[in-house]
């Protein structure tokens, strides 16, 4: 089959690798009809997160059709033929976590979990090809993939509903509404998200559904700002303001935005000093992330209020304002997102039209085209906001 | 990268290589640094970061060898450097570089018996977890040294683990003390190539957390046992513990053990191969060799 390799920082290539097989008996092989480039993949291709290695298959978002179970599986659950999208995390569904519902803290599904603990003292849920520390799975961006306890997440989905609707249910959209959920918004909240990524474009909306009054979103890319907008957020372009914080006070009453989400992660980007510093040390490799939205998050949210990190953090970031955080009374949330917890509730809003999640759709091409992709989505050129791949498209047959 | 190395606070490479780094990044200012006083400035804290790693070494065994290691070769490096000065400072580098070179090499990790213990929190009636394990021949199936157990009695089984190379290390053991659900104690009978006690004990914990598993195993140096097997005893013995518990704890709640040994990749390169043979949770099998590290590295088909 063919699938999108990492071979190095920055050089992704479109290999042909034997197919799945079924290693253990919940396992089931999915042939995958769309897949997509996700943001948090831009951090593997620059090489900032430890534990790649040459050869793995990248890819975390992904539907297809069941075409083989292991010898576990009930029909019941799951049966060759299902039509499915697979969440990113994997979880075995019966450990001390999953029984409380915290899927992507799943305590047997990282088989190098021993990798993470030395990293964050315990290990989170395995995570389809996203490095070895979280596991090593062979990922998403491929004709086939290997998903092991079937039984837990795959979520069987409706014929007659395009893929380009359902295939963010494997992430960014669970992950935005996650972000929202954690910022525990009350009636009458301002939010405030860092990022007009993907997934800050469903924290948006969620935040809506959730009950806020406003919702500020900061970028600097008038692209991404207006789809912020068609959503109902007023925008602050960062590049254009002298400082976010204090425009987020003059906005809100000199109160403050009552949540604050962080949809930006790792790696941040901002003008001045303290932007180039964390940059050089994070090429340096003395620091891993570039905290710059956390940062202005603590900052800027209200006294009391409520942090939400759906960004993805990969390990140690300097200068947070503890401080801050400590004596403001405030709450920080975050999380790789409990998929199974919210792909069911958010497959009915789909079905029922409240929200069609395709509108962050920039870029459709075939597999073969991934490689490119990876750059032009990093580099945020033909303002693109979303990659989504088909593995079987019309040049992508040879295999 | 001096001044980062020197003076910075819990970054990255400071919490995985700490001192070393300190080390490394000493030698380097006293290569190119021009200044006297900041030399002396600089010897003088990597003798007191030699210092605290000798130290360390004293009271933790697993940072033992690697900070002698350090210290014995930032030592030589030291020592190596200032005989090459020919000057008075030079000397007074070799002297304190010789110094801590010495520490290094002389400083002997105490032997004691290898002992492990843990406990694991599994989502499992006691009863089904001491089935489990009561049934000694269950216990290759999550312990990765372990080759084979054969039961012969009630209370006699023959145990295979794999020692260094993949030879097998034999003992015979007896139950010496069990109560049903509750715990379950063994010894290694004389004869074997091994002294080991094991212990395990299953609690029920409250509001229906599952049970606590705690096993304690000691193994002594049998007479007659090489120094390489004792070694190969003691390396890890903690860790691997905690593996083979966490590989249980997966049978306990799932069925299987998760694995990704098998699956597809692409083209991987030498490096990335002899890492993946090294990988301390790789099933230890007899047959592993280290042709299989060449063979990683699979054409593009």
């Amino acid at each position: 089959m063919k699938a999108v390799c990492y071979m190095g920082v920055e050089k992704m290539t479109v290999e042909t690798v034997p197919d799945p097989t079924i290693l253990n008996p919940r396992d089931a092989v999915v042939k995958i009809t769309s897949t997509c480039i996700c943001g948090s993949d831009l951090h593997l291709y620059n090489g900032l997160i430890p534990t790649m290695e040459q050869g793995d298959i990248m890819g975390h978002e992904f539907m297809g059709e069941v075409v083989e179970v292991g010898p576990a599986i009930k029909p019941d659950r799951l049966k060759v033929g299902d039509r499915v999208v697979v969440p990113f995390t994997i979880a075995c569904g019966n450990c001390f976590f999953c029984k409380r519902q915290l899927w992507s803290c799943c305590n047997n599904s990282n088989p190098n979990y021993w990798i993470a603990e030395e990293m964050m003292g315990y290990s989170p849920s395995g995570l389809f090809g996203y490095t070895h520390m979280m596991g090593g799975y062979a990922g998403g961006q491929a004709q086939y993939a290997r998903v092991p306890f079937a039984d837990v997440g795959p979520l069987k989905v409706p014929e007659g509903i395009p893929d380009e609707k359902l295939v963010f249910l494997s992430d960014i959209y669970p992950t935005g509404y996650f972000g929202a959920v954690n910022a525990d918004i009350e009636p009458g909240d301002t939010v405030a998200v860092w990022g007009c990524g993907p997934v800050a474009q469903f924290s948006i909306r969620s935040a809506f559904m959730l009950g806020a009054e406003r919702v500020i979103a900061i970028d600097r890319f008038d692209y991404r700002l207006r789809m912020a907008e068609e959503g109902g957020a007023e925008i602050i372009n960062y590049e254009e303001v002298d400082d976010v914080v204090q425009t987020l006070k003059d906005m809100t009453g000199n109160i403050g935005p009552d949540r604050c989400i962080d949809a930006v992660g790792m790696e941040a980007h901002d003008c001045g000093l303290m932007y180039m510093i964390d940059r050089a040390k994070q090429m340096a490799r003395i620091e891993t992330d570039r905290p710059i939205a956390l940062r202005q998050a603590i900052q800027a949210c209200r006294k009391g209020g409520t942090v939400s990190v759906p960004g993805v953090y990969a390990g140690f970031d300097d200068k947070i304002p503890m401080g801050a955080f400590m004596n403001k009374g405030l709450a920080m949330k975050a999380g790789q997102t409990h998929m199974m917890r919210f792909m069911k509730p958010l497959l009915d809003k789909v079905e029922s039209g409240e929200i069609d999640p395709s509108f962050v759709i920039s870029h459709r091409v075939p597999i073969d085209r991934a490689p490119e992709m990876y750059k032009i989505f990093r580099d945020k050129q033909e303002n693109c906001t979303k990659v989504v791949l088909d593995p079987w498209a019309a040049g992508a047959m040879a295999a | 990268m001096v001044c980062l190395g020197l003076s910075s606070g819990p970054d990255l490479l400071t919490v995985f290589i700490g001192g070393r780094l300190q080390l490394s990044a000493g030698i380097a200012v006293c290569v190119t640094a021009s200044d006297r006083l900041f030399q002396q400035k600089v010897v003088r804290h990597m003798v007191e970061i030699a210092r605290i790693h000798i130290r360390d070494a004293g009271r933790s065994k697993s940072r033992s060898l690697s900070g002698q290691r350090w210290a014995l070769i930032g030592g030589s490096a030291l020592a190596i450097y200032g005989i090459t000065r020919r000057s008075s400072l030079g000397v007074a580098l070799a002297a304190s570089g010789g110094a801590i070179a010495l520490l290094g090499s002389t400083q002997k990790q105490r032997s004691r018996p290898a002992s492990a213990w843990t406990s694991l929190l599994v989502n499992c009636s006691p009863l089904e977890a001491y089935r489990f394990w009561r049934d000694f021949e269950n216990l290759p199936r999550f312990m990765n040294r372990l080759h084979a157990v054969t039961v012969l009695d009630d209370r006699h089984s023959r145990w295979i683990a794999l020692g260094p190379m993949g030879r097998p290390i034999r003992w015979d053991a007896e139950i010496t003390d069990e109560r049903e659900n509750e715990s379950i104690a063994w010894r290694s009978l004389p004869g074997s190539d091994v002294l080991v006690d094991g212990r395990v004990e299953f609690r029920e914990t409250p509001a229906g957390r599952g049970t606590l598993i705690s096993a304690r195993l000691e193994f002594r140096r049998a007479p007659g046992m090489s120094r390489a097997m004792a070694k190969f005893l003691n390396k890890g013995a903690h860790f691997a513990m905690r593996q083979d518990l966490r590989r249980l704890e997966a049978l306990m709640e799932t069925g299987e053990i998760p694995t990704t040994e098998g699956q597809p990749h692409g083209p991987r390169d030498v490096i990335t191969a002899f890492m993946r043979f090294a990988d301390p949770t790789r099933p230890i099998r007899p047959d592993s060799r280290l042709k299989d590290v060449f063979e990683g590295r699979r054409g593009i088909a």
